[in-house]
């Protein structure tokens, strides 16, 4: 039992690794109605310029501050040069654009800071926590558990902003329909560049956290595609359910691959979340925390 | 009468090629309730669309004439500027914001003014005196309220702007008679005791007539015909052509195309 308890809590702190990245894509998409596949590319991103700050000798606040005004930045000439021309047009216009986007930056990053990996070092240690170890005969990270508190501190926070604020209120109006903001006077220019930079945000967060566990390397990208079966189980909307697939996620795939990977040679770790995700697709495809689409008929 | 809101031979086109608007001057007097009426394809939402400059994202360009409001140029302005400077657009088919509940509806119309709490209870109770039934309804989400609730929504979202001049397009469109009657009766009060005034593109002629103060009949992108609401509605022609009343008994087909023609000779 303790076997089961200790793979569950290593699946779920995992999980909310996932989440984090798997938040940047909710906050663009309740914004603009846009999946950004240029998500994976901004963490990729972010973590190399955190890490490219560090090497230069600076010490981990400036590193991070000098790393977020990185993203603000990538945010509003994302808003510039791509959004704003292309207002009105087609959802799958705006797509493919950010398809465009994540070369650019995945290009821009490694022409800035090389395309070596570059070491994370946040001062985490990656050991069992010795209290929980002892008293109750299981491993469980300092790291994940920090990680995890960083990343459920980050979604309460968004939660918040998005629910209370008069700017998250605009924001989820922006989502349901760009025209009506614009005419209510909502400039959807600024909206943008909010959006995109607290994307950046999340993604600078996510970029350190996975570079100090796999390090600042391209494949940094591809854990963007990880975040698609949390998105697709909680629904693309919901900032709750991207913690919330997470962690399902997280914790059913790691038990998958320790009860019923045996029984099928293993290694099943790797495309459980996407038929996971494929049936939750087939029974619920808004997800389960995602927003109803309310039509008039 | 003082001109405030005015548009001098403006002409748009979309996408750098379709002509819409050929040259439409129109004048709103302070306080006044103007009616812009036409058959579908008029240009009627176009010139409000000019007005409120909501025509960029739609790939719209003004390429002639001048559009001024309290004697200022506002043809260049973002639409957020002008929402600030007190004319705002409330768009056909009410598009309010499905998934935010009536009275967040409502406090986004208040996005680009910056007061402080009390200011905005002030302004939210206002409009929930105007419209009581979405005090009542104010936390349903506005994409499962009722076509009239959610006009009601859209003019009350305005409003939350503290605009001096509603542009209002189609506000009858798709509602009850008896509920565009209710409508009509609130922008009349708003009109009288907030002093807003009033642009409103209908093509529910009867409807708007009656509450208009002043009427433009627009045709192909032109303004064939203007003149005061009650002259308008006596109109031979008016009544004719956009309220379907003709002086005599059923029409042969050679009045209809006596019609044509004189609808011809109008353009």
């Amino acid at each position: 039992m303790e076997f089961f308890f200790e793979v569950l809590i290593g699946g779920l702190l995992s999980g909310v690794m996932y989440s984090l990245v798997a938040l940047g894509f909710v906050l663009i998409y309740k914004a603009s109605g846009v999946f950004n596949f240029a998500q994976g590319a901004m963490v990729y991103f972010a973590a190399l310029t955190f890490a490219g700050f560090v090497d230069m000798g600076a010490p981990l606040p400036v590193a991070f501050v000098g790393a977020f005004v990185s993203m603000i930045v990538l945010g509003i000439l994302t808003e510039r040069v791509v959004l704003r021309p292309l207002v009105n047009q087609p959802q799958i216009t705006l797509f493919m654009a950010t398809i465009g986007l994540a070369f650019f930056i995945e290009g821009l990053a490694q022409i800035v800071w090389g395309a070596s990996t570059r070491r994370i070092d946040l001062g985490i240690t990656d050991e069992p926590i010795p209290y929980i170890l002892d008293r109750f005969n299981m491993v469980v990270s300092t790291f994940d558990l920090i990680a995890a508190v960083i990343a459920g501190a980050l979604v309460a926070v968004l939660a918040a902003f998005f629910q209370y604020t008069k700017i998250g209120r605009a924001l989820r109006a922006v989502a349901d329909d760009h025209q009506a903001a614009l005419s209510i006077g909502i400039p959807l220019q600024h909206i943008w560049a909010i959006i995109w930079t607290v994307a950046g945000f999340v993604a600078l967060v996510a970029g350190m956290l996975w570079g100090a566990r796999n390090g600042a390397q391209f494949a940094l990208t591809f854990v963007a595609l990880k975040a698609l079966p949390v998105l697709i189980l909680g629904g693309f909307t919901s900032i709750l359910g991207a913690i919330v697939g997470g962690l399902i996620i997280g914790s059913t795939e790691k038990l998958a691959e320790v009860y019923i990977g045996p029984m099928v040679g293993g290694g099943i770790e790797n495309w459980f979340p996407y038929v996971l995700a494929l049936f939750f697709l087939l029974v619920r495809p808004e997800g389960l925390f995602g927003e109803k689409h309310i039509d008039r008929v | 009468m003082q001109n405030y809101l005015s548009i001098n031979n403006i002409e748009v086109i979309y996408d750098h090629v379709i002509l819409v608007l050929k040259g439409v001057s129109l004048t709103v007097p302070q306080g006044g309730i103007v009616a812009l009426l036409g058959a579908n394809g008029a240009g009627k939402t176009t010139t409000l669309k000019a007005i409120s400059n909501l025509l960029h994202a739609e790939r719209g360009d003004v390429t002639k004439g001048s559009i001024e409001f309290q004697g200022k140029r506002i043809d260049q302005l973002t639409p957020n500027d002008l929402v600030k400077g007190g004319v705002i657009q409330v768009m056909e088919g009410r598009h309010c914001f499905g998934h935010l509940t009536l009275e967040e509806n409502l406090l986004t119309g208040a996005y680009t003014r910056s007061i402080n709490r009390a200011e905005l209870k002030n302004s939210l109770d206002k409009v929930y005196t105007y419209f009581p039934r979405l005090k009542e309804r104010r936390a349903t989400q506005a994409g499962y309220t009722s076509g009239g609730e959610q006009q009601m929504c859209a003019i009350g979202r305005a409003l939350m702007a503290n605009p001096q001049m509603i542009l209002l397009d189609e506000p009858s469109m798709g509602l009850a008679p008896q509920i565009v009657e209710q409508i009509f009766e609130i922008v009349k009060d708003l009109n009288s005791k907030e002093n807003i005034s009033f642009l409103l593109a209908e093509q529910n002629t009867m409807v708007a007539l009656r509450y208009a103060d002043f009427g433009y009949i627009l045709e192909n992108g032109r303004v064939v015909m203007e003149g005061k609401a009650e002259d308008l509605r006596t109109n031979e022609d008016v009544k004719e052509f956009y309220l379907g009343l003709s002086s005599g008994e059923r029409k042969s087909f050679r009045d209809v195309k006596h019609y044509r023609r004189r609808k011809r000779w109008l353009a």
